[in-house]
């Protein structure tokens, strides 16, 4: 696929479906509260060993993507309605959390979540719960979690709580490492972060994914850095997938740039043109 | 001098008693921040169970193994029956809940084992120890000495499991987030299910200590409602917060019962130990040793 496409309607998405991949998602549709429509048929495909970027504005349901993967929506009262999730070639859909990150799929939380009253190393060590394997293994992995973030090691004696907000999102995926997962799933790694943090953030990610071979589809409103880091992409809006393809391609694409990017040929545009394009916005979809 | 001495010390101990109920509360409340109010009926019934065990034959150790595996069987279905279909509702719904449960299972143990008064005998004396009364004069209990003894063996179980087991560790994750300890993978409910067969069997220590020296009877639910004013000293987060919290009630409503006590005419044991929850909860409102809330700027 070397041109962007624009995802056709919902009803036709089993037919235009993506390939599927090592975590397959086909067509899935999200409750909330048995009321909320969020994903109306969002169908999307990470292969193996690849980054694939979740885009899109607040509420176009990058999060309650991956929780329905991840299999945390019961714990907020949502729930899969229609479709199927995949990986590597079982459905995961009706595992628990706990029996998911045992198979290799692990989420990072938005807004991090590390344990406020542990220290960093204690966080690290709750990764491996599902593990319980023998001490020396763990202490390996945490010895290599502390190789990619030296930072943790020296801080590794602080509570959680007092450590600075990058430190944090380090934290919790050095956590999530702990359980050698295959797959993370990672949400909103630049939130509230400053750019200098994110950047060494996302190196770390591309980091593990090249030398870990871990396979990662992050849920990001950077688009800019996002798609810097990603292979692939996927944007959504309304809860449904508008548009797909190459990071390099979207990045590169007129539409992605005005809306995304706020990059135009004509520079920056006064508020009657946003509006038009707002319009024009709508009809993409 | 003497005399003071006899009355701290007396204060002291029958502090720790305090501080066995305070654990069940610490526990429960630490790992899935709920306040248990049934914990005193827990008490109950754990003391209950014993000498109905007894009563019916069982040695004294067999009796001790029943009883801890009736509260262990109490603590793992009240986390499937009332807790997990709470799951995500607000705290002061599961406190309600835990409020009904103390009626249950207080109802349900009466029921099951009769409601009269029974004696509880663990073999151990409740007279002054005699080369310590003979060496300086001061008489104290060995019974009291026995139940300190308990708790100080307790409270280094209880926080070595927490601070240095896989376990441990994940019971203090899950306090600290639900949703995180869920993220990485740990199973909630097995947790909640460890906590509360945890909580089974501090009761049941407190119920065995507190029956052996008050008898088995209705009452010793009541003395749940002295363990708050314990954890709001110690802090609501912390064993060692719920151990040195009961020795400071303890021996100052001893204390002040037979120093101040003259001149308001005496029963201040029964209201001064909230007195100084509340001039606790002015000052230091997170307790002596309870966990800060963290909170980033």
């Amino acid at each position: 696929m070397n041109t962007p496409t624009l995802a056709t309607a919902p009803s036709a998405a089993d037919s235009s479906s993506p390939a599927p991949g090592y975590l397959s998602i086909n067509n899935i549709e999200v409750i909330y509260d048995h009321v909320i429509l969020v994903l109306k048929g969002v169908s999307l495909a990470v292969p193996k060993g690849r980054i694939v970027a979740l885009l899109g504005a607040n509420g176009a349901g990058k999060s309650t993507t991956l929780k329905a993967i991840s299999n945390l929506l019961h714990a907020e009262r949502g729930d899969v309605t229609k479709g199927a999730i995949e990986f590597k070639g079982a459905r995961i859909d009706q595992l628990t959390p706990s029996e998911l990150v045992r198979r290799g799929v692990i989420q990072v939380m938005e807004g991090r979540h590390c344990f406020a009253h542990l220290t960093l190393e204690e966080n690290l060590l709750t990764g491996a719960y599902t593990r319980g394997s023998a001490r020396g293994e763990i202490r390996d992995s945490l010895e290599r979690v502390y190789h990619y973030f030296p930072r943790l090691k020296q801080r590794r004696m602080t509570q959680a709580g007092y450590t600075s907000g990058g430190e944090q999102q380090m934290c919790a995926i050095g956590r999530a490492l702990m359980a050698k997962p295959e797959m993370i799933l990672l949400d909103e790694p630049s939130m509230g972060l400053a750019p200098q943090i994110v950047e060494e953030i996302f190196e770390i990610v591309r980091d593990l994914n090249r030398s870990e071979q871990v396979s990662f589809l992050l849920a990001e409103q950077n688009t800019m850095v996002a798609l810097r880091y990603a292979d692939f992409g996927y944007i959504l809006e309304n809860g449904r997938v508008v548009m797909e393809g190459e990071a390099a391609d979207l990045s590169s694409n007129e539409d992605v740039k005005e809306f995304y990017l706020g990059l135009s040929a004509a520079g920056r545009k006064n508020f009657r043109d946003v509006k038009h394009y707002r319009r024009r916005k709508r009809w993409l979809s | 001098m003497q005399f003071f001495i006899e009355v701290l010390l007396g204060g002291l101990l029958s502090g720790v008693m305090y501080s066995f109920v305070a654990l069940g509360f610490v526990l429960i409340y630490k790992a899935s921040g709920v306040f248990n109010f049934a914990q005193g009926a827990m008490v109950f019934a754990a003391a209950l169970s014993f000498v109905g065990f007894q009563n019916l034959g069982l040695s004294f150790p067999l009796a001790l193994l029943a009883a801890f595996t009736t509260m262990v069987a109490l603590g793992i279905l009240t986390e499937r029956v009332v807790l997990r279909p709470l799951v995500n509702q607000p705290p002061i719904t599961l406190f309600m809940a835990t409020i009904g449960l103390s009626y249950v299972i207080e109802g349900l143990a009466q029921g099951f084992w009769g409601a009269n008064v029974r004696g509880l005998e663990l073999g151990v004396d409740d007279v002054p120890v005699q080369w310590l009364m003979d060496s300086t004069g001061i008489g104290v209990s060995s019974f009291d000495l026995f139940g300190a003894g308990v708790a100080a063996v307790l409270v280094a179980l209880l926080a070595l499991f927490f601070q240095y087991t896989r376990i441990g560790r994940a019971l203090r994750a899950v306090a600290d987030d639900h949703q995180a300890a869920l993220s990485i993978g740990i199973p909630l409910q097995t947790i909640w299910r460890i906590v509360w067969a945890v909580a089974g069997f501090v009761a049941l220590v407190a119920g065995l200590i507190w029956g052996a020296r008050n008898g088995v009877s209705f009452s010793l639910t009541f003395t749940a409602l002295k363990a708050l004013p314990v954890l709001i000293l110690g802090g609501f987060t912390s064993i060692p917060g719920a151990i040195v919290g009961g020795l400071i009630i303890g021996s100052t409503e001893k204390l002040a019962e037979v120093y101040l006590g003259e001149y308001v005419g005496g029963g201040i044991d029964s209201w001064f130990p909230y007195m100084m929850a509340l001039t606790f909860l002015l000052i230091r409102p997170e307790g002596l040793f309870g966990e800060k809330h963290i909170d980033r700027v």
